[in-house]
């Protein structure tokens, strides 16, 4: 599942980013958005670009919407090139991050806005806009004006204006980012019920990361214009590919070794049985915070470190340590496993690593 | 609310009418009080040297659609007073049209720059406002009259062999008041899309809308406002236009301003002039009731 697709192959891909760049600005200004990304989404996937701001995801986002054209590249829908199609010749629609609802308009009016572009009868147009309105739960608020409506309701009529032509393609481009957090994540459910429901694949834009392993089917993590791993939300986390998929995704402590065959031997001296064929040699190596296990110290296979301070976050408690040679390790413990005086500051302790949970990373 | 509460509300409400009350009453005589002296002129009658004569008429009234004819006393219509007001209109609704036409892309234009350039632009919008209306009008005057820049240029060229006539037609006044009150459109046409969150374009395009759709079921509707505020501030003033007409339209295409000013200058019939003051005061409110609620239309469904 994870890595570029290559271009001629792939044929049952519905959404196919063939090498897209784009450069924005000219010569000595130019900037390199996105540099020669292939994406391949399936039919009725739930879909994310994860990235932080300026890794050009909402960039590949308004190429495939049509709002921009790539400066190289290619991108076909459902076989087709739909390239240099200008947006409102795509069966694509977009829920914006600023909404863009029509403030002339009443809820219904705009969900009813791109069905009327369409040249959709007048009778079919007034069953779809009620059953939008019905998937929304907003048909209450039908003939109210937008501007009246709460962060979370004018959300719902962007989805439902969006989804109501029925689209092959909808395009989420951080729509919950303006929403406060109990919102987000009642919405969160609600666009998964809805992608569900209705079928239609996905492609959905962010910055947070938990949004995008809560949602996803698959997700692509972008940084500097560039695809860094494609994959299921579990491999993403549990597989990084690379040091920036593991620093962006979740929290992850590295530390350097001296990996040898069948083992990687840290700073201290302390070896730990590590799968590893080949030659010898310096490598950086990564563990989630949920894998390390604290000991007593000096029990086998366990660094030696010291307690810094702790977090305490109701259900666990971060355990920041620091080794012998200075590099700082987060621990997150659960609470039943606390007992509070072995982790007070300035306790030393053993960091041993759970079975299989050391990882590692190309730079 | 308690009893203590309301009464210091109430106080404070009384004080504030009080301390205002100065400046209320100044503008309520500055606003009201040349109106209703001209509202009492349009029934008296004219004094034979200019001036009023006191003493009720309602001849002023019956003036303005029929005339007495001098010698046998019967009444005709007064078709000359019909074809100046409806003249006044018909270029006040042209000019309307011709600056809407012009000053929508230029507002657009200004509202889609970056911010220094911007306030520049605002900046060239307003400078016609440093010189006096007159100079304007007589430079317009010296680029279009027969022996002008425009006619010797395409003389000079020789795209045409006799000087065209454009200086004293309606044409002229057209030109002339487009230009005048061309700033007038674009200030709030301005303000209105300058607001517009161009996010709304690409939502119409996303929905399967052409540009002329986005254009007029998106961009005119969102931005009506500034349309409606810019309309009236260019309407208003050009039908009670003045310089204008009177120096680009010369003496035969009178507007409604300068024929009250016939009437109480060389005209000697102050009443009537009164007369036909209220009237284009009537038709400037009928006009805009309309104006109003037509452009309103689209705006009340649902409710």
């Amino acid at each position: 599942m994870s890595s570029q697709v290559p271009a001629p192959a792939a044929p049952q891909a519905f959404v196919d980013v063939r090498h897209a760049s784009k450069v924005f600005g000219e010569g000595n200004l130019a900037v390199k958005a996105l540099d020669h990304v292939s994406v391949a989404v399936q039919q009725g996937e739930f879909f994310t670009l994860l990235g932080p701001s300026g890794c050009g995801k909402t960039t590949l986002l308004r190429l495939i919407a049509g709002f921009e054209q790539p400066s190289a590249g290619q991108i076909f829908l459902d076989q087709q090139d739909i390239t240099f199609d200008p947006p409102n010749k795509r069966p694509i629609n977009t829920v914006f991050q600023s909404y863009a609802l029509f403030p002339h308009l009443t809820v219904a009016q705009n969900i009813s806005f791109g069905l009327e572009m369409q040249g959709r009868a007048k009778r079919e147009i007034a069953i779809t806009v009620e059953r939008m309105l019905a998937m929304v739960k907003m048909e209450e608020l039908a003939d109210r004006k937008t501007a009246q409506l709460s962060g979370g309701q004018q959300q719902r009529v962007a989805l439902a204006r969006a989804l109501a032509p029925q689209p092959k393609v909808l395009l989420l481009d951080e729509p919950l980012s303006a929403l406060d957090l109990k919102l987000r994540k009642e919405m969160q459910s609600e666009l998964k019920r809805l992608q569900v429901e209705t079928g239609v694949t996905f492609i959905f834009v962010t910055h947070d990361q938990e949004e995008a392993l809560t949602m996803s089917d698959r997700i692509a993590v972008m940084s500097a214009g560039k695809i860094q791993q494609v994959g299921a939300p579990r491999d993403i986390y549990s597989r990084p590919a690379n040091r920036f998929v593991a620093d962006f995704i979740g929290d992850i402590n590295f530390i350097s070794a001296t990996l040898r065959a069948g083992q990687a031997v840290f700073s201290d001296g302390t070896s730990i049985p590590f799968e590893y064929k080949g030659e010898s040699r310096q490598a950086l190596l990564a563990s989630r915070p949920e894998h390390l296990r604290l000991s007593a110290k000096g029990e086998a296979h366990t660094l030696a470190a010291t307690v810094t301070h702790t977090v305490y976050f109701g259900t666990d408690s971060h355990i920041h340590l620091k080794l012998q040679d200075g590099t700082d390790l987060v621990a997150r413990v659960q609470m039943d496993f606390l007992t509070e005086s072995s982790f007070d500051k300035g306790a030393e302790v053993g960091v041993g690593f759970a079975h299989d949970a050391l990882q590692l990373l190309d730079n | 609310m308690s009893a203590s509460e309301n009464l210091t509300r109430k106080t404070s409400i009384k004080n504030a009418w009080l301390l205002s009350s100065p400046a209320l009453v100044i503008l309520t005589l500055a606003a009201a009080g040349p109106l209703l002296i001209v509202l009492v002129y349009s029934f008296l009658l004219p004094g034979q040297y200019g001036n009023v004569k006191w003493g009720f008429s309602l001849d002023a009234w019956v003036g303005i659609f029929f005339t007495k004819d001098i010698f046998d006393g019967t009444y005709q219509m007064a078709d000359a007073h019909l074809s100046i007001f409806w003249r006044s209109i018909k270029l006040s609704i042209l000019t309307t049209l011709i600056s809407l036409l012009i000053g929508f892309p230029t507002a657009w234009f200004i509202a889609t720059r970056s911010p220094t350039m911007r306030t520049f632009l605002l900046f060239l919008i307003t400078i016609p406002f440093w010189t006096n209306l007159l100079i304007r009008t007589f430079a317009i005057n010296q680029i279009i009259r027969n022996e002008g820049l425009l006619n010797t240029l395409l003389l000079k060229v020789g795209l045409i062999q006799n000087p065209i006539e454009m200086i004293y037609t309606d044409f002229a006044v057209l030109i002339g008041m487009a230009y005048v009150y061309l700033p007038l459109m674009v200030l709030p046409l301005f303000a209105s899309i300058d607001r517009f969150n161009m996010s709304f374009l690409e939502a119409g395009y996303d929905l399967y809308a052409t540009r002329w759709q986005v254009l007029r079921r998106i961009i005119i509707p969102v931005t009506k406002p500034g349309i409606i505020a810019g309309s009236i501030l260019v309407f208003i003033p050009s039908l009670g236009a003045y310089v204008t007409p009177r120096l680009l339209g010369g003496g035969k295409n009178m507007m409604i301003g300068n024929f009250i000013e016939l009437l109480f200058g060389q005209g000697r019939n102050w009443p009537l002039g009164a007369a036909l003051s209220i009237s284009l005061l009537a038709v400037v409110m009928a006009a805009l009731l309309i104006y109003v609620k037509f452009a309103n239309k689209g705006n009340s469904h649902g409710t």
